[in-house]
């Protein structure tokens, strides 16, 4: 089975994050980047998958030149190989214009499977699979913990797959390959690179790609004009001083004021 | 029509009426008309039920294979929709549901969806949260060929039924059986779900800022002194530190206690729409910018290694 697992870098959980000067993105010079989490738990699916039933695993991923620095994670927790499309431009594409870089690079691959996270952390727009596989005209699931291979003859579905639905309710959904399956986080445990891992990951193939070469225009439909700090809707108490003496007061507050206590 | 289509879901009733609340604020700034759509038959409730002053028109969009809802179904039958009708504006829920088809159905559109929107100003803006909720987004829509958005839950309250009347236009979609690609099951429950945090009244929830399953501890003793439920946001459960059952969010469990007492929660979209409906919010984070202490009536910016002990101990001295 060919998996290809569509990844992002994103600012870390911990980054302090600054408006830049255009205003209209992050200051990103000193900036901590990681791994989107749900990208994470769509690669330890893949690699699950791998094991269990062979193949390759390939991850793909669209950004600066710093995102090399994911894609090599990514290939030290055990991903086959990368492909990395150059492209400076991430910030004014919309999400239409980001999955037909990442389309264009996985149509030549023809993969059995698709992965990628449900959301990225830092746009949060929770699209990029769904139209990747529009764009390749495949059928796609979303927010799925699970993907079991199906080995039964004479059916047309080839996976079946667990999807949450909201409130604790799930689901299964069973189609064919290739498809496109958004991953949402919490199905696996996330795998740590081993120092072999990452001694072998220096070795693999990363296919450099640029967005001239995928012949992609960049015209986008939805334009992010300004960021801003958000403003605050209520006003919040802010109780000062050393642990012990916040500790104290809200104690008072909870007693005589909200009265829980 | 070029006016706003505003799709209901059924079985979502409180965030469809929302969702066209938002409808209407758009309508007035835009000068356009609304309509609303839903799948399903005339006499279900979501066309039956109304919010705020009637919609004129109003179209069920009826076929055997939309009966279970898939990706492919949906998609057909909002694309013929929508070509026939021509809104300028497609207005959807943000659900489990839109998020799965929506952004596939823009896509034939060579639109994208703005999706998860929070606000709206004049132009029109969409205002909609960026990086975990630590950045707000203003996005406009430019080019021809219609817009389409999906609105997050409690941004904008329902409108009060009002009496009058709808017109309920029956849409037949073009679908064969073959254009239905997966094969979906009935929804189940996961596991048992033996913690009802829908009713507790004290909640002690805890976040990423703790670090390490090690450190739960800490928590539960403060939940304890409290007598408060434990609960957790999703990275907690997804690194299996806490069960999933005490997950607090859009993916978890929706609460409204008393108090309700925030740990190392930045405070992400997807856990506020779980808490915000309670009374009294105490958010405890290092980061005094965390986006938590927005909808925090008491905040403490400090250590929780520090200010969690401290407070157990106090509440402990206070119930002597």
């Amino acid at each position: 089975m060919k998996i290809i697992v569509a990844i992002k870098q994103v600012p870390g959980p911990d980054a302090q994050v600054r408006i830049d000067a255009t205003g209209k993105w992050i200051e990103e010079s000193d900036l901590q980047f990681a791994l989107n989490e749900s990208d994470a738990y769509a690669l330890e699916e893949a690699l699950q998958l791998k094991e269990k039933h062979g193949g390759e695993v390939i991850v793909v991923s669209a950004g600066p030149e710093r995102v090399g620095t994911t894609i090599r994670e990514a290939l030290a927790k055990g991903a086959d190989r990368a492909i990395q499309i150059a492209c400076d431009d991430l910030g004014t594409r919309d999400a239409l214009g980001v999955s037909r870089l990442l389309a264009a690079a996985i149509k030549t691959e023809n993969p059995d499977l698709i992965l990628t996270g449900l959301q990225s952390e830092d746009l949060g727009l929770g699209q990029t699979g769904v139209i990747v596989a529009e764009l390749l005209g495949l059928p796609h699931a979303t927010l799925i913990l699970h993907v079991e291979v199906l080995d039964g003859a004479g059916t047309q579905a080839q996976i079946k797959v667990k999807r949450e639905l909201e409130e604790g309710w799930f689901q299964t959904i069973e189609l064919p390959t290739p498809a496109v399956l958004t991953i949402q986080s919490g199905g696996n445990k996330l795998r740590y690179a081993t120092l072999m891992g990452i001694k072998r990951a220096k070795t693999k193939e990363v296919r450099q790609l640029t967005a001239a070469e995928l012949g992609v225009d960049s015209a986008p439909v939805v334009l992010l004009e300004q960021v801003s700090m958000p403003q605050r809707k209520k006003s919040t108490q802010m109780l000062p001083g050393n642990a012990q003496e916040a500790a104290t007061a809200l104690v008072e507050k909870l007693k005589f004021e909200v009265r829980v206590l | 029509m070029s006016g706003i289509l505003v799709v209901q879901e059924a079985g979502r009733k409180r965030i469809s009426f929302e969702a066209l609340a938002f409808g209407r604020r758009l309508a007035e700034l835009t000068g356009l008309a609304v309509e609303t759509a839903a799948v399903g038959d005339p006499n279900e409730t979501i066309f039956v039920e109304t919010s705020g002053p009637p919609i004129p028109t109003s179209h069920a969009v009826r076929h055997s294979l939309l009966e279970k809802y898939t990706s492919d179904g949906y998609v057909l039958a909002f694309e013929q929709l929508i070509r026939k009708l021509e809104p300028s504006y497609v207005v959807f829920p943000h659900t489990y549901q839109s998020r799965d088809y929506v952004p596939r159905l823009a896509t034939r559109f060579g639109q994208v969806l703005i999706s998860d929107i929070t606000g709206i100003e004049a132009g029109p803006i969409f205002i909609r949260q960026l990086v975990q909720g630590k950045l707000t987004g203003a996005y406009r829509h430019q080019g021809d060929g219609p817009c389409f958005l999906s609105i997050q839950a409690g941004a904008f309250p329902a409108d009060p039924p009002q009496a009058g009347k709808t017109i309920i236009l029956t849409f037949q979609p073009e679908i064969a059986p073959s254009d239905i690609r997966t094969r979906p099951s009935e929804p189940f429950r996961g596991g048992s779900q033996t913690v009802d945090l829908g009713s507790a009244q004290l909640i002690v929830s805890v976040g990423r800022g703790i670090k390490d399953a090690a450190n739960i501890p800490i928590v539960q003793e403060l939940a304890t002194a409290l007598g408060a439920e434990l609960a957790a946001s999703r990275p907690i459960c997804d690194n299996g530190w806490l069960p999933m059952e005490r997950q607090v969010g859009s993916s978890g469990q929706t609460v409204s206690p008393k108090l309700y007492l925030a740990i190392g929660i930045s405070g992400a979209i997807q856990h506020l729409v779980g808490m915000k409906g309670s009374q009294c919010v105490v958010a405890i984070n290092k980061d005094p910018d965390a986006p938590i202490f927005e909808v925090a009536d008491y905040g403490i910016a400090g250590d929780l290694f520090e200010v969690v002990p401290a407070l157990t101990a106090a509440v402990k001295a206070a119930k002597q």
